[in-house]
């Protein structure tokens, strides 16, 4: 009972300062509300052959740009200055344990994760999507996800200066937010730029939620959870190694 | 038992010895400062005892436990005050320490407690906008939240203004009071001289004394006397007058290796007189504790020589007995007792 107690107050403060941080809430909702909007109704990015309406592409896209948003750039971040300011040192002398702050951590992004879908699913919905199935699967592919761009989130903020995580955590969105198959289809690559796009846990994110879905265009891939998983695997194990709290 | 323990410790990064050899202690009800220079090891000591690092040799209890290994017993019981951060930039801090106060089990009331550091009107202020002092006073509230058993206050006063420093004062000794063992660092003499009742002081990683303040002042057989006049003075007429060695410490600051009669008083001050040189100041018998300080940490060079406490201890000599590791030390590796 007094360990749920610590986890939950410390996971109330997470929230709070999250949605404090502008460049955190313009991050993990404006940015994917505006994609989603805005590329609905103005059709010119390329959509794959057999999508009838943008948004039919760009919903499950927006979605898996909100879990990186959330999971990896906004905890990367928010950690990378609580490391450089002693926060994390001052609870370390605190009755929180630290897989108490972790669980915190990690409750405090499936909230923040939970309000991005019900916004994006409202906003698709007014724009026109339609879909009555796939959304274990994608729901499925979206947690995994989450434990792999946490992963790379904590390893950056783990190991760099709060500023280079600053820095590198945005430069990262960027080139995965292109190369993650989540606003261009991943087919419009060149084919070796695909191949390494579809290696990346963006792009197997996309894929998977895009085939859980899409209306049977695309069925979906064993290669991709094989991707996400490992990612899955990999980078909180990285994380956890290299991680300094000072 | 001691509430605080350190014994023979020593904290190594890489190559350089930030810890060489410190051993005190200090029991429950009692204000422990430990004084010495920048870099004298006084944050490494006061961090291995939070259990932030492990001990390159020796040994650290605190309340009786390993800080590292029996760290999740001694965290409920243990307040700290970091030398700076250690608060969320964008936290207001009635937040910060509603906190600290979930995570807490027995807990001091938030409000009462922002009040009690002058705080209450900037309850809803983000911490980035505070002032320095003001981060020190929130600072100084989150060590308390937890009703500790033991305070680790790391420069509590640094950046912070006069009624500031008043008000930890007063919270250091309404804290001792309750029996809370409170570990102050600092490199303000005056600061350690008012709030401690021990002062340990240290330099280059070694206790070079241990004491009350006002056994630490006293002077050896007070056979010296110290004052400050213009630099330059010609020592050797001085010694002369004087009929005992005098000496230009540094400069303006002048040691003379004779009793402070009145004889000797009368002469030193004629001895000026004559030749129309001011007096900065003039100390017999009792010296300020920065004097202690320098002469312990800086001028003697890298191993003080200087012994108090040792052999012809004067009036009030310090507990001898029964409590020897407590009384004054002489500096030595690691401090041996006194003798």
């Amino acid at each position: 009972m007094t360990a749920l107690r610590r986890v939950l107050a410390q996971t109330r403060i997470e929230l709070v300062l999250t949605l404090r941080r502008g460049e955190s809430v313009l991050l993990t909702f404006l940015i994917p509300v505006v994609v989603l909007g805005f590329f609905s109704m103005v059709d010119v990015l390329p959509t794959p052959p057999g999508t009838e309406e943008p948004v039919d592409f760009l919903f499950p896209g927006v979605l898996a740009l909100a879990v990186m948003s959330t999971a990896m750039v906004s905890l990367a971040i928010a950690t990378g200055f609580e490391r450089q300011m002693g926060v994390l040192k001052r609870l370390g002398a605190t009755p929180l344990t630290r897989p108490q702050l972790l669980a915190a951590k990690t409750l405090a992004i499936a909230v923040i994760e939970v309000l991005q879908v019900a916004v994006l699913l409202v906003e698709a919905l007014a724009l026109g999507w339609r879909a009555d199935h796939g959304f274990a699967s994608a729901l499925a592919a979206m947690a995994l996800a989450t434990i792999a761009f946490a992963g790379l989130g904590m390893l950056m903020a783990g190991t760099l200066p709060a500023l280079t995580t600053l820095a590198a955590a945005n430069g990262l969105y960027l080139v995965l937010v292109l190369l993650g198959g989540m606003i261009v289809p991943l087919a419009e690559l060149p084919a070796a730029l695909e191949t390494v796009a579809r290696a990346l846990p963006a792009g197997s994110l996309s894929e998977l939620v895009h085939a859980a879905l899409d209306d049977g265009s695309a069925s979906p891939s064993g290669g991709a959870w094989l991707v996400l998983g490992a990612w899955a695997a990999a980078a909180p194990a990285l994380a956890a190694w290299r991680f300094r709290w000072e | 038992m001691p509430v605080i323990e350190v014994d023979d410790l020593t904290v190594r990064y890489r190559s350089v010895t930030a810890v060489d050899g410190v051993s005190f202690s200090a029991d429950a009800g009692e204000v422990v400062a430990l004084l010495g220079p920048n870099g004298a090891g006084k944050t490494s000591t006061l961090e291995t005892l939070e259990g932030y690092r492990r001990p390159s040799g020796g040994t650290v209890r605190v309340l009786g436990l390993d800080p590292v290994a029996d760290h999740d017993r001694l965290t409920p019981r243990m307040g700290v005050m970091l030398q700076s951060g250690g608060v969320y930039p964008g936290v207001r801090p009635l937040e910060m320490l509603e906190l600290l106060a979930s995570v807490h089990d027995r807990t001091e009331d938030p409000s009462a407690l922002l009040e009690r550091v002058g705080l209450t009107h900037r309850r809803g202020t983000t911490w980035r906008r505070l002032s320095g002092g003001e981060q020190q006073r929130l600072s100084l509230a989150m060590a308390l939240v937890g009703r500790p058993a033991v305070a680790f206050l790391d420069e509590p006063s640094a950046g912070i203004d006069p009624s500031g420093r008043q008000l930890i004062r007063q919270i250091v000794r309404e804290l001792r009071t309750a029996g809370v063992c409170v570990m102050v660092t600092t490199h303000d003499l005056g600061e350690a001289e008012k709030v401690a009742d021990r002062v340990v002081i240290v330099d280059r990683g070694r206790v070079v004394a241990d004491g009350t303040p006002s056994e630490l002042m006293e002077c050896p057989g007070s056979e010296e006397i110290r004052f400050g006049a213009p630099p330059g003075l010609d020592t050797a007429a001085l010694g002369k007058a004087l009929t005992a060695a005098v000496e230009e410490v540094t400069p303006g600051e002048y040691l003379v290796l004779a009793e402070a009669t009145p004889t000797n008083v009368a002469t030193l001050t004629a001895w000026l007189a004559e030749r129309e040189m001011p007096l900065a100041d003039l100390r017999a018998g009792r010296q300020r504790l920065e004097d202690v300080f320098l002469r312990l940490t800086a001028i003697t060079g890298e191993i003080p020589v200087v012994s108090i406490g040792d052999g012809s201890t004067p009036r009030g000599s310090p507990r001898q007995s029964g409590r020897p590791e407590r009384g004054r030390r002489e500096s030595g590796r690691g401090g041996q007792g006194a003798a």
